[in-house]
């Protein structure tokens, strides 16, 4: 290799490590802040104040539970699997910031926009069970582990369900690349041309599967505190609870994102007119991320948690017969209309 | 110094060390925790090849899905690990052929391997113009569409063999019944009754 390409190499690889680093540390301010207003909503449901000590209005508070945590001991206990109880907390982390890296924000603002960038990021939150998993085993101790099997049982279960989702929006779009994926949306119906409509039944099926996926309520049946204390976290402390804290949260996010994307049209405005597309992409991405997380936020305050035997019901014998048949229903309309996308990429 | 063949030692090095540790670990739960390690390693590998659907693939259904089933049965076993450890060097020259047996297989085939002078031509060619998900589907889809679909067929047919296995209809077992359940309403659910005072129901 000559001298300049070399050169070529490194500033490349200096350039996409630059936008990682500024794609991390914008995500993890907004986590902070998604992290203060989830317990801002669920309280403001339950006429209480929530944080409200810490900085004006308790913005500060995500910054000193970060600081409380760093600074505690971490407690191993004696009997664990010293190894994989440290691993499990550290795989959730990177396993949910690793999905980010093919999210685009904006028309060409991702780091590796590549070609299957959809089955990545299925993939990568399929590992995820590994972290829950882990945990569980790891800490030798009863209530984390019948909570890592319930996790596990429960991840995987919607994975299928949330399969199919994509198979259809993948089949109307015609593509596996998420930035394709939100142009395949762009029209003149702007708002009403995004597939949340004509795809409705899978967006809701999507959603809910995405709180399954995510162990939110009312599917937090791994860390049911009235059964399982905290599940498969019964045994951690300070950082390591941090980083499955924070791996949870990112991975509500990317789910958010996810949403966004597949049914919200991503960065695309309401309506292609003037003032709404003097907006910038990025604004309407964030603005869509947040009202899909508001409504994650919603259903934890109102909805009561589900019982393990109806969760699993509600994935296996209702989501997974009405995604198939709507597979085949997208499919043949796409056909006979000859809507159906040409094989583009 | 070549940035793909560094990845590729890097890669295929630790899916060899990982695939080692898989017999090699004394526990396992750890084992099958390599077997994952060498899965996503050898998904890199067909990275490097540029079969990102096959990588993408491969974790979704081996490591997404069958090695978690993997792992759920291996942690729900009460193995005894000390008993499990004993019959290892009686069972090893037994072991031993055959991993020789394979390995000497193995290099016959590919010490051998040579295209006939028919088959040049029906090899199907690299289609740098599409994709490698939209040339897997064409091929699979539209060339070989029936054995595609009787592979389903196989796996279909294993799927409920495995279910009517496993399925017990037991008697005098009390069900719930969903639609059951969802149809009841006030009425059929409550009685409201007025009891006057010191009579009793």
């Amino acid at each position: 290799m000559t001298e300049t390409s070399t050169l070529d190499t490194i500033l490349h690889v200096l350039l996409v490590a630059l936008q990682s680093v500024a794609l991390l540390v914008g995500l993890l301010i907004i986590v902070a802040y998604v992290l203060l207003a989830d317990r801002k909503i669920w309280a403001a449901v339950q006429l209480r104040r929530g944080p409200n000590v810490v900085g004006p209005f308790g913005l500060l508070q995500s910054f000193a539970d970060l600081l409380k945590f760093v600074l505690k001991e971490p407690v191993i206990p004696d009997g664990s699997n010293k190894g994989l109880f440290l691993l499990a907390p550290f795989i959730t982390c990177l396993l949910a910031l690793a999905g980010w890296a093919v999210i685009p924000i904006n028309l060409g603002w991702v780091v590796a926009d590549i070609n299957v960038g959809i089955l990545y990021v299925f993939a990568i939150s399929s590992l995820g069970v590994y972290g829950v998993i882990m945990a569980g085993w790891a800490s030798n101790s009863k209530y984390p582990f019948l909570s890592a099997l319930r996790a596990a049982a429960q991840m995987v279960s919607y994975e299928v369900s949330i399969g199919f989702v994509i198979v259809t929006v993948l089949m109307c779009a015609g593509s596996l690349n998420l930035s394709a994926i939100v142009e395949a949306q762009n029209g003149k119906l702007g708002l009403f041309g995004w597939y949340w409509l004509p795809l409705f039944p899978m967006f809701v099926i999507f959603f809910i599967s995405a709180l399954a996926e995510t162990n939110r309520p009312p599917f937090d049946l791994g860390e049911a505190e009235s059964e399982l204390v905290a599940g498969f976290m019964v045994e951690y402390g300070s950082t390591p609870y941090m980083m499955f804290m924070l791996g949870e949260y990112v991975a509500i996010m990317t789910m958010c994102a996810m949403t966004t994307i597949l049914f919200l049209g991503g960065w695309l405005p309401p309506f292609p007119i003037a003032p709404f597309t003097w907006v910038p992409g990025i604004v309407w991405f964030l603005l869509k991320v947040l009202l899909v997380f508001f409504m994650f936020a919603m259903v934890k305050a109102m909805v009561p948690r589900y019982r393990y035997d109806q969760l699993m019901r509600l994935g296996w014998k209702v989501f997974l017969p009405i995604s198939l048949v709507m597979v085949v229903v997208v499919a043949g309309v796409l056909h006979f209309t000859g809507l159906a996308p040409g094989a583009g990429g | 110094m070549n940035m793909s063949a560094l990845f590729f030692y890097l890669f295929a090095g630790i899916a060899v060390a990982s695939a080692f540790m898989v017999i090699a670990s004394r526990n396992p739960v750890h084992s099958v925790l390599f077997l994952i390690l060498t899965f996503v390693n050898a998904a890199g590998l067909f990275i490097l090849i540029g079969a990102e659907f096959l990588a993408m693939i491969l974790i979704v259904v081996y490591v997404g899905a069958v090695a978690v089933l993997f792992l759920f049965v291996v942690m729900m076993l009460d193995v005894d690990f000390v008993e499990l450890r004993q019959g290892f060097l009686q069972y090893l020259p037994i072991g031993a052929l055959v991993g020789l047996v394979f390995l000497a297989e193995l290099v016959l085939v590919f010490g051998s391997w040579s295209f006939g002078t028919g088959v040049t031509g029906a090899v199907a060619q690299a289609t740098p113009a599409v994709s490698n998900t939209v040339a897997i589907g064409r091929v699979l889809y539209t060339d070989y569409l029936y054995f595609f679909q009787a592979a389903g067929l196989v796996l279909l047919v294993a799927m409920i063999g495995a279910i009517v296995l496993t399925l017990r209809h037991r008697e005098n077992v009390k069900r719930q019944s969903i639609p059951v359940q969802n149809a009841r309403t006030k009425a059929m659910a409550m009685d409201v009754v007025k009891v006057p005072s010191g009579k009793g129901l």
